[in-house]
């Protein structure tokens, strides 16, 4: 055994803090209990594992550890009856550690975190916090809120777990689908936010996207049927494989048709695109798996002229009667400008109500300008530029503007 | 078990007719006779409009009374149903099921239902 550093253990605390809080949460009968044990051991982990190293099951030990924490502490405060009995139930619940007990617990925590009587932005922080092992710090400084906030977020939503009795139950098969999209949807939504991060300096905020594609695989393990969950982290995968191609050495956005498709991630395309075959065998499609397929068409080009754009039409057509969102109509809209030309994208965009979604001026002002309509085109950016909160994008769209050299117009305000 | 309080918001105004709110009556008093076999039901009970409300509060050492209900807006609490449920889950499909009773024929939405905890249920 290799003694351990202060690293080391931050870096188990991340892997196993979930699993951990998960199992103790089954034996402690509460959420909070279960974190103060689970701390407690990785408290005695600082100091222990520096001198002994890493012991060879990190998960067991931590677990094992935490329950005789929670013993003592129970030993410590009790006076009353119930306290007793609390102890004793500890200590003869049964101590197998077995994996398919440890992920019917994890996958319960799962879905109680994303539980849709919860409101989105506490499903996110929950999920964060009890499977991703984040700091309160970490998911505050990530979103940008103040951490007595998200504190406060998230001590309510464990007292609304508690109060409302919001059960630990892996759904049934009737369920499942239902309850399975806003799980998908949170960790979507976290690689989301490491993607293009919604404010400041950064493009990307890649510990979000690195966190995501670690839950996806979670959730890979513990549901490794359901072909949604293998497209999410096929289209995380292929979209993550262009991370380092995506800006510049100034940290400038690099788009698609630029990016120098040889620094791709060869590991995370294969990856990628050997789950999404697996759905293709499948043939169960939804959301998350056209978007991955629509993606593995990017990936398979070896330059932007390259590309399968009626492919990618065909996937749209498909991803749009599955899920008809503005959004998914406006990226089908710059695949048809491909196939069928910049004025048929246009008519396509034109009709849709985005008004305050920057992409949607953003595209529009590419078509516009492809279309030698430059005023037009320089308007639609400044409009563009003005609804991103990305500095980094913001910069982007105001290059382009500015290639076009016409001077702003002035606008009425 | 955990008791809930499913409560039914309803737009202030004149009611449907009898003739559109006689199914919802029917489909809701079948759900309470199904409570009841279950041994899930406690109580339920429909409320007069919100403007026959009075709100009492003591205020610098006086009773203050006021007319109408205690927060203003266009939907009030309409009704209530108390009953008993093993988790959350199973208290919202028996709300899903009020919520799907509480919808008038040829609308889209119809009218919301708050599911909340007691205390010690």
């Amino acid at each position: 055994m290799s003694r351990a550093t202060a690293d080391e253990v931050a870096r188990v605390f991340r892997e196993e803090y979930g699993r951990a809080v998960a199992v103790l949460r089954r034996h402690l009968g509460d959420l909070d209990l279960a974190e103060e044990a689970v701390q407690d051991a990785f408290s005695v982990a600082l100091e222990r594992w520096p001198v002994t190293g890493v012991p060879p099951s990190p998960a067991g030990w931590i677990i094992t550890t935490a329950r005789r924490r929670a013993i003592d502490r129970y030993r410590r405060e009790s006076r009353r009856d119930e306290y007793h009995a609390a102890a004793a139930a500890l200590m003869t619940s049964d101590e197998s550690l077995e994996d398919e007990v440890v992920s019917d617990e994890r996958l319960r925590l799962i879905f109680t975190c994303c539980h849709p009587a919860l409101a989105p932005n506490v499903r996110v922080a929950l999920t964060l916090r009890l499977l991703g092992g984040l700091t309160t710090a970490e998911i505050a400084r990530a979103f940008l809120v103040p951490e007595p906030t998200l504190a406060q977020r998230l001590v309510r939503a464990k007292t609304k777990i508690h109060a409302a009795n919001i059960p630990y139950r892996i759904p049934d098969a009737s369920e499942l689908p239902d309850r399975l999209q806003p799980v998908l949807a949170v960790v979507y939504l976290i690689f989301n936010e490491g993607h293009t991060a919604s404010t400041g300096g950064a493009l990307m905020r890649v510990d979000l996207c690195v966190e995501a594609i670690r839950l996806g695989r979670v959730l890979l393990d513990l549901l490794p049927d359901e072909p949604e969950v293998w497209g999410l982290l096929a289209l995380m995968l292929l979209v993550d494989s262009r991370r380092e191609t995506r800006t510049d050495g100034d940290g400038d956005f690099v788009p698609l048709y630029q990016q120098d498709r040889q620094r791709w991630n060869r590991a995370r395309i294969d990856e990628g695109q050997s789950l999404v075959r697996r759905c293709l065998a499948r043939n169960r499609p939804g959301p998350y798996q056209l978007q991955a397929a629509i993606q593995a068409v990017h990936s398979d080009a070896v330059s932007g002229a390259d590309t399968d754009w009626r492919q990618i039409v065909a996937l749209y057509d498909q991803l749009l009667a599955v899920s008809p969102t503005p959004i998914v109509a406006l990226n089908r809209a710059v695949a048809i400008a491909e196939v069928d030309g910049p004025a048929a994208g246009l008519a396509l965009v034109d009709v849709l109500d985005l008004p305050h979604y920057y992409l949607s001026h953003a595209i529009r002002a590419d078509l516009l300008r492809r279309l030698g309509r430059t005023r037009e085109a320089v308007d639609a950016y400044g409009e563009a530029a003005g609804l991103t909160e990305n500095a980094r994008e913001r910069a982007f769209l105001e290059r382009q503007r500015s290639a076009l050299g016409l001077p702003v117009a002035p606008r009425d305000r | 078990m955990t008791q809930y309080l499913l409560s039914i918001y309803q737009p202030d105004g004149v009611p449907p007719s009898p003739e559109k709110l006689g199914p919802v009556m029917k489909t809701i008093g079948a759900m309470i006779e199904e409570l009841k076999a279950k041994q899930l039901f406690v109580f339920n009970g429909g409320l007069h409009p919100a403007d026959a409300a009075t709100v009492v509060r003591r205020d610098h050492g006086q009773i203050v009374m006021t007319d109408g209900p205690y927060a203003e807006g266009k939907e009030h609490v309409g009704g209530l149903m108390v009953i008993k449920a093993a988790d959350l889950d199973a208290a919202l499909k028996w709300a899903s099921r009020l919520a799907d009773a509480l919808i008038l024929d040829g609308m889209d939405r119809g009218l919301g239902v708050e599911v909340r905890p007691f205390h010690h249920g």
